[in-house]
């Protein structure tokens, strides 16, 4: 069920890697990202207006129901980061003025603008029509969007997303959002788009995403079983592409999670581990909880450094960015506009930290983890501050070991990949001690 | 009081990071209880219609020695949560019956919730502000959000919070509003009677008295220092703006004073302007309270722009109403509101042809002077383009 392929030749005289293995599911991703790239490059030759918008809590079948191609700036980034573009876009951001201590994010992005809007697929990309600034989970957001909205010169439209900071969602909150919808998001993308809002447009698409939420979910958990046949971070970050971007809501996004599902059932039938680049994993020796979202620039050398030494990441919290599906949400055709706004408040990066902490000690129980790595992003301050806190409450709560490492999105500079292997080893013999001394007790 | 005697109260406020003011509250109003805020801005209406002093935390400051504070925050994060937690962990908050969190950037909203697990015995709330400037889509919203933590605060003293006290509270800090406006009245004027560490000493006081206290303070000095002899310098003037969370030392403040600037706005402490008018004291307090922030509140870079042409025309007004010849872009390290707003708002000053120069501080910044000379080039280019 894997297939492997020769990625594109490096640069000569460096040293080339092998050929990258990879599931049929993640090649069937691979395919979806390029043909919205594609799509989006070739928007205005079809006569098709481009929207913007986030990942978390982004609105993508409301944006479907008005035709529009869609871009999202922090896959654009990720994949510029993924591509060893980012570092030279990030520095020619900070030439023009932005400063050395914000979000690589944004200037990976204001940096593709000032190399000439060329996209991560090579082609140019379209000047947006609309900026949905969905405003969930990250402050930054806001500030990313005026300053695009500075260059670009394109309409804006704001939909703030109340913070969890209780704990829950309250009827005001959601009324605050559905009011947005209504009276500012949808009467701005009609005209806009020039097309008239229809509801049941709404409702299929949310039908579709609710069929490939359940089979998502389905994913993430299979990694409860011994050995987990799927990494829940390295792994997963491909199994949310689709429904976290342009795909949710569409057949082709359900037909990429029925066909990882049906690959998924094959490798524990198997009893095989998860597929990583070098191909199939050495064999489980560790289970870990992630928090935080992984590096971009050297996400083939960081999992590396996890699979080489028999770790599997059963599950993570990055995966649950885009939304938070595995306790219970789906998208509800029948409470449209209802559901459209706590799935934007119920993204991972929108609860207040007890429920972050608890979501972490549940994974920590459910998939039966050694222990919580934390990988703290220095661009990252909605996940980063207080992480330390969150590392010594679920050690208190769980017993388990926890370590913390740094690096950042998409800024190379801020990988060190010594420093991290090094924290890495010195861990996971932290957890080989602990689990000693737990049988010897158990003796 | 002179003018001396006057900031040395102030000073002494300042540097209590005990808040023996709030004790002293406290012990005058037996039951009574203190709720801290921290930046950027609460409804302290609210607090004080309640019976309860407003406290606005506003970090450690440079006197504080971080040490258990530093065990919550990796380095690349700004330096006011991890001394506002020193301060907690310390017991210095302990006069403190809860904390408002205001909606202000990602950091501070994490801080709630890191209050909330490690004060449990504290009443805590992350007080969210709209971005939506409707009165009936983030108005309702606000509104709801204030009736919250007026029903919480109730609960906490021990009785509701009436409409009758909410108009008066507002008729208290209109006072209060009025008394500060005049002091940037007078330093606008006459920037060499009422020097910035002074102000900024007299906004701090602020922070830790009553209103009903604060008010006539101010007062007293804006008497005192307009009827003071003081020379007047051949001083740049300059609008002072980044400043609005993390506060930077007040060695800081001094020595760009020192090096040749008169700061005649800045965005110190908006809590006590951000409404930039008085509140009426008739009608639905809430909906009075909730109007005045949609539509006649400051401007700041937590606060979204609605549209393009708005970015920088409040710190472009701040500039020609008060004769502002340049902008001081003085930032907290790490401070992502201030500093991914910092170049849009350069944009458009560039636009204006109107000076600016940058840094960034923490609000335990020991050298000063590269910042003394930074200001002072920066306040000689502006004479010099003044007379060219």
């Amino acid at each position: 069920m894997s297939t492997p392929i020769q990625i594109t030749p490096g640069t000569r005289g460096v040293k080339k890697p092998a050929p990258v293995q990879k599931e049929d599911a993640m090649w069937l991703q691979k395919e979806l990202l390029n043909a919205n790239y594609a799509d989006l490059s070739a928007a205005r030759a079809n006569n098709r207006k481009v929207s913007a918008t986030f990942v978390p809590g982004n609105l993508n079948e409301l944006l479907m129901c008005f035709d529009f191609a869609r871009s999202l700036p922090e896959t654009n980034a990720l994949q510029n980061g993924m591509r060893k573009k980012s570092g030279k876009m990030i520095m020619d951001a900070e030439r023009d003025g932005h400063s050395e201590d914000v979000c690589t994010y944004v200037k990976a992005d204001l940096g593709m603008m000032l190399q000439g809007e060329v996209g991560p697929n090579g082609e140019p990309l379209p000047t947006p029509d609309v900026l949905l600034l969905s405003y969930t989970g990250c402050f930054t957001f806001m500030k990313w969007f005026e300053l695009i909205r500075q260059k670009y010169n394109c309409e804006t439209v704001m939909l703030h997303v109340p913070y969890q900071g209780d704990g829950n969602i309250t009827k005001a909150m959601r009324d605050y959002v559905v009011k947005q919808l209504k009276e500012k998001v949808i009467p701005t993308l009609e005209r806009v788009s020039g097309v008239k809002f229809d509801i049941d447009r709404l409702r299929q698409y949310m039908r579709e995403s609710a069929k490939a939420e359940e089979d998502l979910v389905w994913t993430l958990q299979s990694a409860k079983h011994r050995p987990s046949p799927i990494d829940g971070y390295f792994g997963a970050v491909y199994y949310i592409g689709p429904i976290f971007t342009a795909f949710r809501g569409t057949p082709e996004a359900t037909h990429y999670y029925a066909t990882l599902r049906s690959e998924i059932e094959q490798r524990i039938r198997e009893g095989k581990g998860p597929v990583t680049p070098d191909g199939e994993h050495p064999g489980e020796k560790y289970r870990l909880v992630v928090e935080g979202p992984p590096n971009w620039t050297s996400f083939r050398e960081f999992w590396k450094m996890f699979y080489d030494e028999g770790a599997v990441v059963v599950a993570s919290t990055y995966s649950k960015v885009g939304g938070v599906y595995d306790f219970g949400f789906r998208h509800d055709p029948e409470h449209p506009l209802e559901s459209l706004a706590e799935y934007c408040m119920g993204c991972y990066t929108n609860l207040n930290f007890s429920q972050r902490i608890d979501m972490i000690c549940k994974y920590m129980d459910e998939y039966q983890a050694d222990g919580l790595l934390i990988n703290s992003i220095k661009s990252c301050n909605s996940f980063s501050a207080g992480q330390l806190l969150i590392l010594r409450e679920v050690e208190k709560r769980t017993g388990k070991p926890a370590a913390f490492i740094e690096s950042d999105l998409v800024d190379p500079r801020y990988f060190s990949a010594a420093n991290i292997k090094n924290r890495l080893e010195s861990y996971f013999q932290m957890v080989k001690q602990k689990r000693a001394a737990s049988g010897a007790a158990a003796h | 009081m002179n003018v001396q005697e006057i900031v040395k109260r102030c000073e002494d406020l300042y540097e209590d990071l005990r808040f023996g003011a709030v004790k002293s509250w406290k012990a005058a109003h037996p039951g009574g209880k203190a709720i801290g805020y921290m930046p950027i801005y609460v409804p302290r209406e609210i607090i004080h219609a309640a019976g309860m002093l407003p406290v606005g935390i506003f970090g450690g400051g440079d006197q504080l020695e971080v040490i258990q504070g530093d065990a919550y925050y990796q380095s690349y994060i700004c330096r006011i949560p991890r001394s506002t937690i020193e301060l907690g962990l310390t017991g210095r908050l302990d006069c403190l019956d809860g904390m408002l969190f205001p909606s202000i950037c990602d950091v501070i909203r994490n801080l709630s919730g890191m209050w909330q697990i490690m004060f449990k015995d504290k009443y805590v709330k992350y007080f969210d502000v709209p971005q939506n400037y409707d009165d009936g889509i983030g108005g309702s919203f606000y509104i709801h959000e204030m009736q919250q933590l007026r029903e919480d605060l109730g609960r906490l003293a021990g009785k509701p919070v009436t409409d009758e006290a909410l108009r008066a509270s507002i008729a208290v800090y209109n006072e209060n509003r009025k008394a500060v406006q005049a002091m940037y009245d007078l330093r606008a004027a006459k920037p060499w009677q009422v020097p910035t560490s002074e102000l900024y000493l007299l906004l701090r006081a602020g922070l830790v008295l009553p209103p009903e206290e604060h008010t006539p303070l101010v007062r007293a000095y804006v008497e005192a220092a307009a009827a003071e002899e003081r020379p007047m310098r051949d001083n740049a003037r300059v609008v002072l703006t980044g400043a609005f969370c993390e506060q930077p030392p007040l060695s800081l403040i001094k020595s760009i004073e020192l090096s040749g600037c008169y700061i005649v706005e800045d965005d110190f402490m908006l809590v006590m302007r951000w409404l930039l008018d008085e509140v009426p004291v008739t009608g639905d307090p809430l909906e009075e309270l909730s109007k005045a922030f949609l539509h006649r509140s400051a401007s700041t870079s937590s606060k979204y722009d609605e549209k393009k042409e708005d970015k920088g025309m409040f710190l472009l007004k701040q500039v020609r109403d008060n004769g502002g010849e340049g902008v001081v872009f003085a930032a907290p390290s790490f401070c992502d509101p201030a500093l991914l707003e910092r170049p849009m708002l350069q944009g458009v000053l560039a636009k204006h042809k109107v000076p600016y120069t940058a840094f960034k501080y923490a609000e335990n910044t020991g050298q000063m002077a590269p910042i003394r000379e930074q200001s002072g080039t920066f306040a000689d280019s502006i004479k010099l383009w003044n007379a060219a």
